[in-house]
This record gives structure tokens, sequence and C-alpha cells, in this order.
């Protein structure tokens, strides 16, 4: 007879190191709740917001490499466009430039707000996303946190291309002024239209499928636009497209405000543009954040 | 209504949710009392986690009602959200930020300024053991760390109640005891615990009284000694040396115990469930006196196969037959 157990065998088979005497982490969790002096104050919507755009920050600085798309893509997308095209559309590069940079700028930034929509699609598939919404905060604060956030990779992604145009012989007429103006109305932009990406990834179940819809969005707008080339040598239907896609008014607005040429009524509709987005598919991406299982 | 002090932590009412074709919730009654631990016991799919989300106002119900302390679900959930916390099935920490930088995060959120979130967030990691891993990335944690950090996110202010989903699965033996022993804290603290578990060792070991679920239905509620009486308090298993010892070890057990063995495919192996803890150390020594070599002898809790045949006469469902007798059982459990 080898053994001769009465023990329970579901008990783990580690001696509780807790039976004889309180553990003193029992007795500090027993001290932190009792420390705890009552619920603090509500977190406003603002405090709240702003609170998720830091988190993205964070993530930035523990995952760097998520740069990679505001960072190396600007520059290469810069560098090649102008050259390739360059000396066919406008006779010369020195010339091109100063017609491809603003145009440039715009679809860039338009490109990364997509991965605004993608990282949340990410964190609806995390447990974290339970989290969040079981908190007593201001439910949009997730969704516009992680705009603003993005804020600061737009920022990063427009001085690259600016800097890169700069280097190849870009010299808008509008000078700092008209730069600096025309880089606040794009991000206002790209914080409005960041919408459409956020309420794409509510939609879809995965990562992949909500690139892939953004993509077949984002193409026919970046294209069927004057960011490339001046669409007067187009077809009659497609310069009317060209004319109604928001992201040619922007890229005007854009030219206009650099070259130092004011127009209140282009600035205007830009921002009647930011408007609707806005109004549109922030309600809508609300609804369905606030349903989604 | 009923002043929201009083009222219960959890009342439901033929509580159910769809998911397209299938039925996650299929008509929940249950009343859970404030203080102390609720445990939800159930096999993987039985609704616990599709339960505890609608209680803490993630999904919507589809039909029935819901109150958590004395608010309805649908009606007032933000006034439920201040009051309660989840930790839930699946890890709900940020994996690329810090420990610290997590609790920062989730107490910002709750309203804390700033230098009050980081004196919290330090605070609670003093607490639960994690002070050296606290500017370290959650996605280097352990298991047992994870969830300690996860439970102390719920806890940066106390709330009334706090739903843990399957706190404990997939976590070493140490650590278990170790979230065990901080939810026993929780709850001297005031708090009401709600938690799901698929092991019927821990319900019995932490709950005040539980609820077992499975394919969405209430199978039986009450105290762990209440379902006890009906399962049996354990499952006894022994084999002997030489199986020619068997039939004669059968025949003591039968005798001592006045419980049915059962011959299992192992020619030396026997079992059978226990009604009471007293009888085993009885026929032990029944054994001996009369000379059979026992090889190996244990008592056990019923796992939850075991659970399921004594509480249904049958096997775990694992189909899509029909819902065991649930009204029947509820009947007998209280
Ligand atoms: N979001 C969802 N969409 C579709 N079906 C779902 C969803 N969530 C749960 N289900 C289904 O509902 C049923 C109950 O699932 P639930 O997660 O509540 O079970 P559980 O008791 O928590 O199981 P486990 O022990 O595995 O966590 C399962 O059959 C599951 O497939
Ligand atoms: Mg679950």
């Amino acid at each position: 007879m080898s053994t001769e157990t009465a023990s329970r065998e579901a008990e783990p088979q580690l001696g509780r190191p807790t039976d004889t005497s309180v553990p003193p982490e029992s007795e500090r969790i027993r001290m932190v709740l009792a420390g705890s002096d009552g619920r603090p104050r509500r977190a406003g919507p603002v405090t709240a917001s702003v609170t998720y755009g830091w988190r993205a920050l964070l993530k930035i600085k523990h995952v760097p490499e998520q740069l990679f798309d505001v960072t190396v893509f600007p520059i290469m997308m810069t560098v090649m466009f102008t050259y390739i095209f360059g000396g066919a559309l406008a006779g010369s590069v020195d010339q091109y430039v100063q017609w491809l940079i603003p145009g440039i700028f715009v679809q860039t930034l338009v490109m990364v707000t997509m991965y605004t929509g993608l990282t949340l699609n990410r964190d609806i598939s995390k447990g974290i996303f339970d989290r969040f919404r079981s908190l007593p905060t201001w439910r949009p604060a997730q969704l516009v946190g992680a705009l603003l956030g993005d804020q600061v990779r737009y920022v990063l992604a427009g001085v690259i291309i600016l800097a890169v145009g700069f280097v190849m012989g870009f010299r808008p007429d509008g000078g700092a002024v008209g730069v600096v103006a025309a880089f606040l109305m794009l991000l206002v932009f790209s914080f409005s239209l960041s919408w459409i990406w956020t309420m794409i990834s509510l939609l879809v179940r995965s990562e992949q499928a909500a690139m892939g819809v953004s993509m077949f969005i984002l193409m026919p707008l970046m294209f069927a636009s004057n960011i490339f080339v001046d669409p007067e040598t187009m077809p009659d239907w497609l310069q009317a497209a060209v004319e109604v896609n928001p992201v040619s008014v922007v890229v005007t607005t854009v030219r206009e405000l650099m070259a130092g040429t004011y127009d209140l009524s282009s600035v205007g509709l830009v921002a009647l543009c930011c408007a609707v987005l806005v109004a549109v598919f922030g309600p809508i991406s609300m609804f369905i954040y606030n349903r989604k299982s | 209504m009923i002043a929201s002090s009083d009222a219960p932590a959890v009342q439901t009412d033929g509580l159910v949710k769809r998911f397209g074709d299938e039925v996650a919730v299929d008509g929940i009654d249950l009343t859970i009392p404030r203080g102390g631990i609720y445990g939800v016991l159930g096999p993987n799919g039985a609704g616990k986690t599709t339960a505890i989300r609608m209680l803490a106002t993630l999904l919507r119900p589809d039909g029935g009602r819901a109150e958590v302390l004395g608010h309805d679900v649908a009606a007032e959930p933000a006034v439920i959200r201040e009051k309660i916390s989840l930790t839930g099935q699946f890890a709900s920490m940020d994996e690329d930020l810090t420990g610290i930088e997590n609790l920062v995060l989730f107490g910002r959120l709750q309203g804390f300024t700033s230098k009050g979130a980081r004196a919290r967030g330090y605070e609670l990691l003093d607490a639960f053991g994690l002070t050296d891993a606290a500017k370290r990335q959650v996605k280097k944690y352990s298991g047992g760390m994870r969830r300690r950090l996860d439970i102390a996110s719920s806890l940066l202010v106390t709330p009334e109640l706090l739903f843990l989903d399957e706190p404990t699965t997939g976590i070493d033996p140490r650590s278990r005891i170790q979230v065990w022993d901080i939810i026993r804290t929780v709850v001297d603290a005031g708090t009401t615990v709600v938690l799901t578990t698929q092991y019927l060792e821990e319900a019995d070991e932490l709950a005040d009284r539980l609820v077992v679920i499975d394919h969405g239905k209430v199978i039986a509620e009450g105290t762990p000694s209440q379902l006890k009486s009906q399962i049996g308090s354990g499952a006894l298993k022994m084999r002997v040396a030489e199986p020619s010892d068997r039939e004669q070890a059968a025949r003591i057990l039968g005798e001592t115990l006045g419980a049915d063995v059962v011959r299992e495919a192992d020619p030396t192996a026997l079992s059978a469930r226990l009604s009471t803890d007293s009888g085993a150390s009885a026929a032990l020594l029944a054994l001996e006196e009369a000379g059979v070599a026992v090889e190996s002898f244990s008592l056990g809790q019923p796992n939850l196969d075991e659970v399921f045949l004594a509480l249904t006469g049958r096997p775990q469902p694992d189909g899509a037959d029909a819902a065991p007798h649930a009204e029947q059982m509820q009947e007998t459990a209280r």
C-alpha cells in the first residue's frame, strides 16, 4: 500500500499560505478600500475626451512603429509623385511642386485619418471596450478623445510633407501665415472626416474589413479630385464630380490660403463640409457605439 | 419603486437576450441580495457573460426587466454605471500601457485629478503587490498579475456592486487563492460581489448563494449547502491494489456509506457519490480492517459534469436539446 490519503482532491496542492495569519496584502487592500473618500466628482466631457487623447499619445510613446504611416509614407508620396508626374504634367518638376505640395498635403492627411478607424476597431474587439463603456463618463469621449489624440499624428505628417516640399523647392506666396492657416483648416477637416471611418469601424467586424471599406470610399475621393492634376482635361461629367468632391473643395482652399489669396467663400464651404460630416456621422457613430454588443 | 438603498443588488424578471436565432439568456428570474458574494455557475456558453453584460448596462435586454441597485438597466443606465464596476472575462487593460498608466487612465475617467489618480493608482498597486511592475507594460505581465491589476482598476472608486466574470479562469492555483482573498476583502469592506465561474469548488468556497444556469435558463438556485444536499457533498474515488479485491471493497463501501458504488472501467477503480462528508473515514477504516490493500483513496467535490448529472438526471447537455427541468429543480432548491 503506497499512498493512503483522504485529502480533498479539489483543494489546490500548494498549502494555503494564508491559512494561519491574515496576509499583509489583505490588510492593505482593506485600508485602500476604506481610504477611498467616496466618488470624486464625475469627469466632464472635456476631461474625459482629453484623457482618451492622452491614452492615444501614450500608445505612440510605447509603440512608436505606428508612426511609420505618418512619417515614411508622406515622404515617399511627395518625392514619388513630384518626380514621376512633375515633368509630364507641368513641364518641369519645379513648377509642379508648387501645384502638387498642397494637394499631397491634403491627400496624405486624409489617408492618415483612416487609421483612426482601424485603431478603434482593434479596441472594440478587446475587453477594454467593455470597461470603457461601463464607466460613468460622457460616452462620446472615447471616440472624440481618439480623434483628438490623432491630431498629433496629423500634425507630424503635415510638418514632414511641408518640410520635404520646402527642400524640393516649394515656396508658397502666402508665407508662414498662409501655411499655418491652411494647416489649421486641414486639421479641422481631418477631425470631421474621421467620423466616417469611426462609423465604418463600428459597423464592420474586423480590421481588414474596415480597411477594405475605407479604401473603397477613399480612392475615388482622392483621384476624382484636383489633387494631382487640373480637372480641365477631364470629361464634363467627371469635372462635375470633382467639383462637388469635398476633397477638391479642401484642396482648392488650401492652395488659396497658401498662395495668400483669401477667399472667404471657399473657407466657408470647407466649414460647411466639416459641419455636415460631424453632424451626420457623429450621431450615427454614437448610436452604433451605444448599441454595440 | 423601492427606495434604491433597500433594493436588492439585482432583481431580474424574465430577462432575455437573443443573438440572431440563438437565445443566449432565456428568461432568467433572479434576486441577488445586497452584501456577500453571489455565484453564477455554468458551463461554456451557458449565458453567464451575456447576463452580466446586460446587468452592467453594456447590452440591452431583448425581453424582461432587470433592476440593479433599484435602478432599471434600460431606463437609468448612467446611474447604475456610477455604482458598479465590472471586471470582464477578458483582460480589460490597455496592453501597450504600463500598470500605473492604466490606473491613471481609468482614475481620470472616474473623475480623479491627474495627481489624485496617480496617488490612488500607486496605493492600489501597493495593496495588490504590483508596485514593482508599476512601470512595466501590461503585455509583459503574467496572467495572475493581469487579473489583479484588472480587479484593482475596478476598485479605484469603491463600487456598491462588483461584477467579476470568471476571475480565476486560466490562472494558477496560487494566484487563484490570492484572487479569492482579494474578493473576500472587498466583500468585507461592504461591496456586493457577483461572480461567475465554471468551478463548483470556487462557488462553494466563496459564494453565500449561487445560481446554476445552462442554455440561458436557471437550473437551480440556493445556498451552497442547499445545492450540495441535492447533488451530494462529494465524490469518492478509490483504487484497490489487486483487481480481485474490488468486489469486496465495493461491498464494504456500499455498507458503510449507504451509497451506490460505481465500478469504473479500470478493473481496480471504484467511485461513489456521498450525501455527507462523514462516512469516508469510517469506510477507509473498514477497508483496512478487512485487509483490502488500497492503492488510492480520495474525496473530491463533484465537478460540473456531476453537478449537472445530479441536477438534471442526465449528463451535461451539449446539443440544442430542450432545457432541463428548470422549474422543477428550482422548486427543490428553494
Ligand atoms: N456578441 C455575440 N454575438 C453572437 N452570439 C453571442 C455573442 N455573445 C455571446 N453569444 C452566444 O451566446 C451564448 C452565451 O454566451 P456567453 O458568452 O454568455 O456564455 P458564458 O456562459 O459566458 O460562457 P463562457 O464560460 O465560455 O464564458 C453562446 O452560445 C455564445 O455563442
Ligand atoms: Mg463568459
